[in-house]
């Protein structure tokens, strides 16, 4: 058996995996990390509109700070997210965003002076001032007080990938690309690292590590269509989940992004929005306005999804032989425009529809999106119920996008969760519970396990087919586990998908377990379906609707009872997970749950939350400066690292 | 609307691994549906016709770089390669100049990532930046012009469509004579030409083009590759005097 000894190991090689491994690296250990694919193609690399950070620099920026972050942040989660890990975030954003910008982002700046910017339909001048010329400036995106999404024209995340994994090769840290994780190593209370699959040779391997770290991304594979890459099948939660020990947290907690095109569900970006666009109607009429007369085509991502699906089963929806669709129009913004900073929108729509955007308008529906739900951790990154596992990024649920993520924010939370919880699982390893005391015969028996699977499949005589059953789970969840959801629909889903669970134990494979696009497909089946599943039984037990999580059944969001996030364990041999809930304190909340200010109020208000307004309002009737205020409501610089606790500097706020 | 194709599919098959196995070429037939990529009829070809069939693609939306292959003959993303645009036949080859995985898969990552190490591409920076403080001006034009060099997606089209790296396994390729102009031009990498030339001052680096511009014509960003080569073999040959 070929055992690999590293400090670290850190399962994903898009931004959060790579900047935990950096973070781990600059403090004296030996990471290593693994990916599906060659580190730069992670699915980071296709994130165009860019990265929340309160820079403030830009004119439309001006008076943002960590506080207006964190607000934005808390109210899009509509108040499912830990308060204190979306403050940790917000104020850690701007460090992480110069950080880059020293390490070789190009960043867009700001240019002294007029320019022309498109603002609810009309064309305006804005005026930059002249000591932020050549600071990172910012683009307007939904749900966001400020303009605060920094970009890099609409390649955000190649920029920020490329330049993060230019520092790995740099730092020399070891990337195995072609591996897959199968199964983590454990003892029941202690992860020492995972069973990994070479996808050339086939060949398995054991990789120890006193930490372990899963950044594996989102679970949007399990829909049938997502704009997510093809490798994002939920694999982390997966490995997470069959240790029947560690927990995933709101796993129904599914984003869908309004701007997907037809009919594969390539994105285009919010920054679209952001910079001017506008969605029609089969008639041509700019219909968001009629529903949310306030923040339009930018209300929070959640809501303007829902509010296109309500328009299209209105009638309102454009016929095409790939179904229905709406129109997002960015022609008033001009072919200049698009050019500099729509490019990769420019580019998607002349390769897969052959329309130019400065003259046709572009043919979307909401689309699965973004995965808040994750493996369940503490502000730390640590799993709770499983030492020495760590998880961060888009596989993480440390929880700071709640029930919605805001557009702009996963990317920052991937590079800003890596800077921290690299930090800690440094200090993990440092400490005396991160010595590495795992006898070879556990980690025997675990590749044994994985390699007898694995011959299993190979000799099943097949009665079933993994294709169709992929195809089923994968209309299942569009069916009965997407945008809208009601009891009936969701119940008849994990009857379903449990019945399919069972079946994909059956599935045979023709080929040899080396290099065989068959056999991995086999093997990963049972685990999106586990996965799958750990989102409709979720989504069925939730009776309220919050953010992106919508019943049709149970429309009002209802914080006396539901004010919690789910947990999903599943122990071995059970058919179904198991789900628990943990509280959100409503007493420790520096934001109050609240109205976000989109279609009627409909809450049902948990009883704690008028005292603790009440506590809040008086506190900042003081008048007292914004940080001293903060930390009274709800103090966290002592959650970081030592090395980030100090204030962010701005033009208009200098470093005392 | 006209009438739909059945197109026929000509696909390299090997797996160097499999011992016995020969290298062939596997004929598929697709009904054409409107809009459909190759990476649509790759799909529709390993599910319904050939399982073990081995391609790689990641973002299927032309951003990732993980797909590139010989397209009837011409190195491209098949991601982004509608059938509509090909005729009724169509070869798919793997790319060259890569290891060979198996099928259509070639192994870029293992390639770029030693390109990288050798040419040292990252940004050299002086030192560590304290992130508390506003970070530094950069002028707006040249961080566009640097993020236009960055657009690379290291997919291995231009190493694929290039006379020398065919012949010259070490040969850097454009892409990594593209890499250094973007760090020669970006103001935070503090080498100097004497540094870049003895990273690619030969004719494994800016000596070894031939100006055949077949990198440029095949790359999938239209990247200005023979003029960042002219430009960055002008300044190298200066250091040589
Ligand atoms: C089209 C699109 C556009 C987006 N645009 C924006 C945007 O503009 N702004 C923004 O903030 N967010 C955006 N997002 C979201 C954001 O890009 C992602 O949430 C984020 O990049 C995820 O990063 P990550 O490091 O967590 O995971 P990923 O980048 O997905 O990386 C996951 C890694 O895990 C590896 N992996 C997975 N499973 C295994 C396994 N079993 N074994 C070994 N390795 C494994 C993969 O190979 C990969 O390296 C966008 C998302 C999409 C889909």
């Amino acid at each position: 058996m070929k055992i690999i000894h590293s400090d670290v190991l850190v399962i994903g090689g898009g931004l959060a995996g790579q900047r935990v491994a950096l973070a781990a690296k600059r403090r004296g250990l030996e990471p290593s990390i693994l990916s599906l694919v060659p580190a730069k193609r992670s699915h980071s690399v296709a994130a165009q509109g860019g990265m929340q950070a309160s820079l403030a620099n830009c004119f439309k920026g001006e008076g943002d700070n960590e506080d207006v972050h964190f607000e934005d942040t808390v109210r899009g989660s509509d108040w499912g997210c830990d308060q204190r890990v979306a403050r940790m975030f917000a104020h850690v954003a701007p460090k992480a965003i110069r950080e880059l910008a020293a390490w070789g982002v190009a960043w867009n700046r700001v240019r002294a002076g007029e320019h022309e910017a498109v603002i609810n339909g009309q064309r305006v001048t804005l005026t930059e001032r002249e000591d932020a010329h050549g600071l990172i400036t910012a683009r307007d995106f939904g749900g966001t007080r400020k303009w605060r999404t920094c970009y890099t024209s609409d390649g955000t995340g190649h920029a920020m990938l490329y330049t993060v994994s230019d520092r790995v090769i740099a730092e020399a840290i070891p990337v195995h690309e072609r591996q897959e994780a199968l199964a983590l190593i454990h003892d029941g209370h202690r992860c020492h690292g995972a069973v990994v699959r070479d996808l050339i040779t086939g060949e398995l391997s054991a990789h120890l590590a006193r930490a372990t770290v899963i950044a594996t991304g989102g679970y949007g594979r399990i829909w049938g269509i997502s704009t997510n890459a093809l490798i994002n099948e939920g694999m982390g939660a997966a490995l997470a989940l069959e240790t029947g020990v560690a927990r995933l947290g709101n796993m129904e907690a599914v984003q869908f992004h309004p701007t997907a095109i037809l009919p594969t569900g390539i994105l285009v970006t919010e920054g679209c929005r952001g910079d001017g666009g506008v969605l029609r109607d089969v008639d041509g009429h700019r219909f968001m306005p009629d529903y949310e007369p306030e923040k339009k085509d930018l209300a929070s991502r959640d809501v303007v999804s829902r509010r296109m699906a309500e328009h299209m089963r209105a009638g309102k929806g454009v016929k095409s032989p790939y179904g229905e669709h709406l129109w997002l129009d960015i022609t008033q913004l001009g072919a200049a425009h698009i050019d500099r900073n729509l490019r990769e929108v420019k580019d998607i729509c002349r390769y897969f529809l052959g329309i130019d955007p400065a003259k046709d308008f572009i043919p979307v529906r909401p689309t699965q999106h973004y995965s808040m739900g994750g493996v369940r951790t503490d502000y730390r990154g640590e799993s709770q119920w499983l030492s020495g596992l760590f998880s961060c990024g888009e596989a993480a649920c440390w929880d700071m996008h709640g029930f919605n993520r805001l557009g702009g924010n996963s990317v920052a939370e991937t590079v800003v969760a890596g800077m921290l919880v690299g930090e800690y699982v440094a200090d993990f390893c440092q400490s005396r519970h991160g010595d590495q005391e795992i006898s070879t015969a556990l980690a025997r028996e675990f590749v044994q396990r994985e390699q007898r699977g694995l011959e299993k499949i190979i000799a099943n005589p097949g009665h079933e087919n993994a294709v169709d059953l992929r195809r089923r789970m994968e209309q299942i969840m569009t069916d009965k586990v997407g945008l809208f959801r009601n009891g009936p629909d969701l119940e008849s889903a994990v009857a379903e998908l449990a019945e399919l669970l069972a079946r994909s134990g059956e599935v045979g494979v023709n080929g040899g377990l080396d290099a065989n696009p068959e056999l991995v497909l086999a093997y990963r089946l049972p685990r999106m379906l586990k996965v799958a599943l750990t989102v409709a039984m979720g989504a069925l037990n939730r009776t309220e609707s919050r953010g992106a999580h919508f019943r049709e059944d149970y429309p009002a969001r209802n914080d006396r009872d539901w004010l919690n996030r789910t947990l999903a364990c599943w122990r071995e041999g059970d058919a179904l997970p198991r789900l628990d809930y943990e509280e959100l304190d409503v007493l420790r909340m520096e934001l109050p749950p609240g109205f976000r200010g989109y279609g009627a109020k409909n809450i049902i208000d948990h009883p704690d939350t008028a005292p603790r307004q009440a506590e809040v309002d008086e506190m900042r009737a003081a008048k007292l400066d914004r940080y001293a205020v903060q930390s009274y409501l709800m103090s966290f610089k002592h959650l970081l690292p030592l090395k980030y606790r100090g204030r962010n500097e701005r033009l208009d706020e200098p470093l005392p | 609307m006209t009438a739909s194709r059945t197109l026929t599919f000509h696909v390299f098959r090997h797996n160097p691994r499999d011992s016995g196995g020969e290298p062939g070429v596997r004929e598929y037939q697709v009904e054409e549906t409107p809009g459909m990529t190759l990476f649509i009829a790759l799909t529709r070809i390993r599910e319904e016709h050939d399982p073990g069939l081995s391609f790689d693609f990641v973002c299927r939306a032309g951003v990732c770089g993980s797909c590139a292959m010989l397209i009837n003959g011409r190195p491209g993303l098949a991601c982004r390669t509608l059938t509509s645009e090909l005729p009724g036949t169509i070869s798919l080859f793997p790319l060259p100049g890569f290891e060979l995985i198996a099928d259509l898969s070639v192994n870029t990552g293992k390639w770029m990532r030693a390109m990288s190490e050798r040419l040292q591409a990252w940004v050299h920076l002086g030192s560590e930046v304290n992130p508390n403080q506003i970070e530094a001006a950069m002028d707006p034009d040249l961080a566009e012009a640097v993020y236009e060099l960055d657009r690379c997606i290291e997919c291995g089209c231009c190493v694929a469509a290039c006379g020398t790296a065919l012949m010259r396994p070490d040969f850097v390729g454009a892409v990594g004579m593209n890499k250094l102009a973007r760090f020669r031009l970006d103001p935070r990498d503090d080498r100097s030409d004497a540094e870049y030339y003895q990273l690619i001052g030969d004719d494994s680096g800016i000596f070894g083009c031939m100006s055949l511009l077949g990198c440029q014509d095949v790359c999938p960003k239209e990247l200005s590759l023979q003029t960042q080569i002219a430009f960055m073999r002008r300044a190298m040959a200066r250091q040589g005097l």
